[in-house]
């Protein structure tokens, strides 16, 4: 039986996709390389309460300001996973706190991307185009930073493409599948019929491109990864570090992991922020398994469009905010410290009277990671990345 | 090909649910009248949904369930639901996939879920996991040919809306329950959430740039405040489950919303300020904004959007005229193909094209849909499953489609023709390409998975 990486050197990546623009996984080895760095973006959809997931227990104002909602110092029961004295994570992130331990994860605190409303949608579009406007540009800023990189190839994890990954640079996709695939004879004929159609053509181009990769994978589980199970997103992170820890694969892929808007009784275990934060510590232990040696080359920023009201609201949850938390985990990261110009929760230092104050700009640290994991220099990231970004320094001495 | 050829391909792929045997010629004497005598009468009886429960039936079964938590041990709150609720999602879905199979109004249907789209409740929130047909069927349904204010004001009333969006939860101050049952999972609220008031402004009505500020949500949020679902809560409930304003709840006093006062009057406190938000002409350009992005192009040209917008401003948001400006827009009729199908689109439109699928098991295509990133009833977000063609286009997304299109025609091409089945939807817009690809394939399985996956029918 003819494989699928058979099949595809049979089909040579001309004949399938005769005239199309050259790809941007692993079809020619060698060529895709673009260094031995990785970068994973991992968006967290809906507003991580940055407060739950990383506490500043050591505030003064901490415990007031939190009521139902602080979490208490390390060694009180639910207490803190402690980090620096002032700061602990949530003790549902054990994994992330063993990482940290290790000077493998990083954490910023009152972060923020440059939107100041509070929309998911514009707050999401805003921190993946790159601009400093909500549907400031069709693309991507992971995207444009790809296009500037020509030999480094991209993936998204999951059925669609995230805008941060979306626009000229030919990225794939791949999500579990419990369907067998078309024959070589189908996808010889498929690849004719797209021949006219810029789009498909594209997108057929940069699927066989994944199939390929992923070839021989077994197919089970692949309902645990279809969108919507709890699960998804560790079947996904499986296949990220899968992905990129092939010699000659992708450097880059993106995890969509929705579900944070909670608006309701964020505490106990039905809680969706207890499933969510559980996941997250999981998957990024995933992650690091499956990368395998490849981790030590890796940088992976966890990010969320906005953080969450200081205070609780009505209903034992939090509505949106501004500012909040990110980590930032890998091989490749100076960690095991907490990066945060703290701006303090007395009620005249918060953001609008109600949100946590941001004071450190996440284009700084998605600067610093473009710089050091894909090799960008700064005249590129301003001029085409982030436009209007130079007052943002990238963060300095993240990435070893 | 000749206009009207042409009119008639847009009129029973883009503006209906993919082209039935026959329907092609159907609607060609008059594409465009064909599609307006679909929304000039009230809803079509879709004989599917005569058997599926009222919401109320479902939220009789909430106590129950709520109480079935405190045991629950190691279950998790999904697993629960599904004890109590299991087989309402699942009746729900075939009903819905077997209306639009088989609907003779289909431009009426496809309009039923751009609404229902626009006021989107997810059951990626359990507790409104057993609500979101119902949801559809009792507020949506009903007015896709009345008022924009009607239909704003029954999806918003709508048990699956208040709480998807948490409002049951959102209480004045100082409220204190008299006779709540207390759980971890259920504490009682003790104040305000925002959030149903929120994504009514931003997502139902005036959109993000509608002008409102942070004070306003707030202000409306407390408009709503007593806004609940009986018997969630405990609420003090009529004798039927449903939609109840509870008094007790309800912050009182005048509030300011968007520069007007709006007196303390219960329940037609927020009746009004909902009224006001429908009529006002932020709202207008958000809702023509969006008919034209799903009806013409993922751009939408400016004039049909003024257009659309002037029908609804013009005629106090009726709907019928509003649909009637979208079908006037020339712009609505110069390029076919310009709009790539969902999933739920692209599987529909199989159905319609062989009706062999049709008496298919729900079930499988459940799973089908989930794999291709439209599990039914699971949106993920307030904001609705994505309109464009860039979210929907990439390479898993578009693999799924081939994989399953490879499996379908496995199953049913033997029995069918495949280049008839091109011509009965697509007519002369079919492409040389696509026409070799069929008439050259090594077999009618070949050639119908060809077809299904060609350009042309993944799009409308």
């Amino acid at each position: 039986m003819t494989t699928r990486r058979e099949m595809l050197q049979l089909m040579g990546a001309a004949a399938a996709l005769g005239g199309l623009p050259r790809l941007a996984l692993a079809a020619s080895p060698g060529e895709l390389r673009g260094g031995e760095r990785r970068l994973v973006f991992v968006f967290l959809r809906g507003g991580m309460d940055g407060l739950s997931a990383v506490p500043a227990y050591g505030d003064p104002q901490f415990a007031e300001r939190r009521g139902i909602l602080a979490i208490g110092a390390p060694g009180s029961p639910g207490g803190a996973l402690d980090l620096d004295g002032h700061f602990g994570l949530s003790p549902h992130l054990a994994e992330l706190h063993k990482l940290y331990a290790a000077r493998e994860l990083a954490v910023l605190h009152a972060a923020a991307s440059p939107y100041r409303e509070r929309s998911h949608f514009d707050g999401q579009n805003l921190l993946e185009n790159g601009t400093a406007k909500p549907f400031g540009r069709e693309s991507g800023w992971l995207n444009v930073a790809l296009s500037a990189r020509a030999k480094v190839g991209g993936v998204a994890l999951g059925q669609s493409i995230p805008l941060v990954l979306r626009g000229s640079a030919h990225v794939g996709s791949w999500s579990p599948s419990a369907l067998p695939g078309p024959d070589p004879d189908m996808l010889e004929r498929l690849a004719a019929l797209y021949r006219g159609d810029a789009l498909l053509a594209q997108s057929f181009a940069a699927a066989l491109e994944a199939q390929g990769m992923m070839k021989g994978r077994d197919a089970g589980g692949a309902m645990a990864g279809a969108d919507g199970a709890p699960q998804a997103v560790l079947a996904l992170a499986k296949a990220a570090g899968e992905i990129l820890g092939k010699r000659d694969g992708p450097r880059v892929a993106s995890i969509d992991f929705g579900g944070w808007d909670t608006h309701i009784s964020q505490l106990g275990e039905y809680s969706a922020l207890t499933r969510n934060l559980r996941l997250l510590d999981r998957s990024v232990a995933t992650l690091k398994e499956t990368l395998g040696a490849a981790w030590s080359q890796t940088a992976v920023l966890i990010v969320t469009e906005f953080g969450r009201t200081v205070a609780p609201n009505g209903s034992g949850g939090t509505d949106h905010g501004t500012a909040g938390a990110a980590f930032v985990a890998g091989g490749a990261v100076r960690g095991g410290r907490v990066i945060a110009d703290w701006p303090g929760l007395a009620e005249n230092r918060l953001y609008e009277g109600r949100d946590l104050r941001p004071t450190l700009d996440l284009r700084a640290l998605f600067k610093a990671a473009l710089l050091v994991q894909l090799g960008l220099d700064e005249a590129v990231l301003e001029a085409q990345v982030f436009p209007d970004s130079r007052s943002v320094r990238p963060l300095d001495g993240l990435f070893a | 090909m000749g206009t009207m050829a042409m009119e008639s391909v847009i009129a029973v792929n883009r503006f209906g649910l993919g082209a039935a045997p026959g329907e092609l010629e159907a609607a060609a004497a008059d594409p465009r009248g064909w599609l307006a005598k679909q929304v000039g009468q009230p809803a079509p009886a879709h004989p599917q949904f005569g058997k599926l429960a009222h919401s109320s039936e479902a939220l009789k079964e909430y106590p129950r369930w709520i109480a079935s938590l405190r045991t629950a041990g190691t279950r998790t709150v999904e697993e629960t639901f599904r004890e109590h609720f299991g087989p309402i999602m699942g009746q729900e879905f075939g009903a819905r996939l077997s209306a639009a199979a088989t609907a003779t109004a289909p431009f009426h249907e496809r309009l039923a879920w751009f609404w229902a789209n626009h006021f989107t409740v997810s059951a990626e929130k359990p507790l409104v996991f057993a609500l979101v047909g119902s949801f559809e069927r009792e507020a949506i349904r009903p007015n896709v040919t009345g008022r924009f204010a009607d239909l704003l004001i029954a999806a918003t009333r709508h048990p699956a809306m208040l709480l998807y969006l948490d409002n049951h939860l959102s209480v004045r101050k100082g409220w204190s329950p008299a006779r709540i049952a207390r759980s971890a999972a259920f504490p009682p609220p003790t104040g305000l959430n925002e959030n149903l008031a929120r994504e009514i402004l931003e997502l139902h009505t005036l959109g993000v740039n509608g002008g409102y500020t942070q004070a306003d949500v707030t202000e409306f949020a407390r408009v709503i405040t007593g806004w609940t679902a009986s018997p969630i809560m405990n609420v003090p409930g009529p004798g039927t489950p449903g939609f109840v304003f509870d008094p007790a709840r309800h912050e009182p006093g005048p509030r300011t919303l968007l520069g007007k006062t709006y007196p303390e009057d219960g329940i037609a406190q927020g009746e009004a300020v909902l009224r006001d938000l429908a009529a006002h002409p932020a709202t207008a350009k958000h809702v023509a904004t969006k008919l034209a992005r799903h009806f013409i192009a993922d751009e939408p040209p400016p004039a049909a959007v003024a257009r659309i917008e002037r029908a609804f401003l013009d005629s106090g948001g009726h709907l019928p005229s509003v649909y009637a400006a979208l079908l006037d827009s020339p712009e609505a009729w110069e390029r076919p193909l310009a709009k790539l199908k969902t999933p739920v689109e692209y599987v529909v439109s199989c159905m319609r094209a062989l009706p062999a699928m049709r008496a298919a098991q729900p079930q499988p295509l459940y799973l089908t849909l989930r794999g291709m990133g439209q599990r039914p009833f699971f949106a993920p977000s307030p904001q609705g499953w994505p309109d464009t063609a860039a979210a929907w286009s990439g390479a898993d997304a578009l693999w799924k489609r081939i994989e399953w299109a490879g499996i379908l025609a496995a199953r049913l091409g033997s029995g069918v023709d495949p280049l008839r089945i091109a011509r009965d939807g697509y007519a002369e817009t079919i492409g040389e390409p696509s026409r070799l690809a069929i008439e050259r394939a090594e077999s009618r399985q070949q050639a119908l998975a060809l077809w299904l996956a060609s350009p042309e029918f993944q799009r409308r």
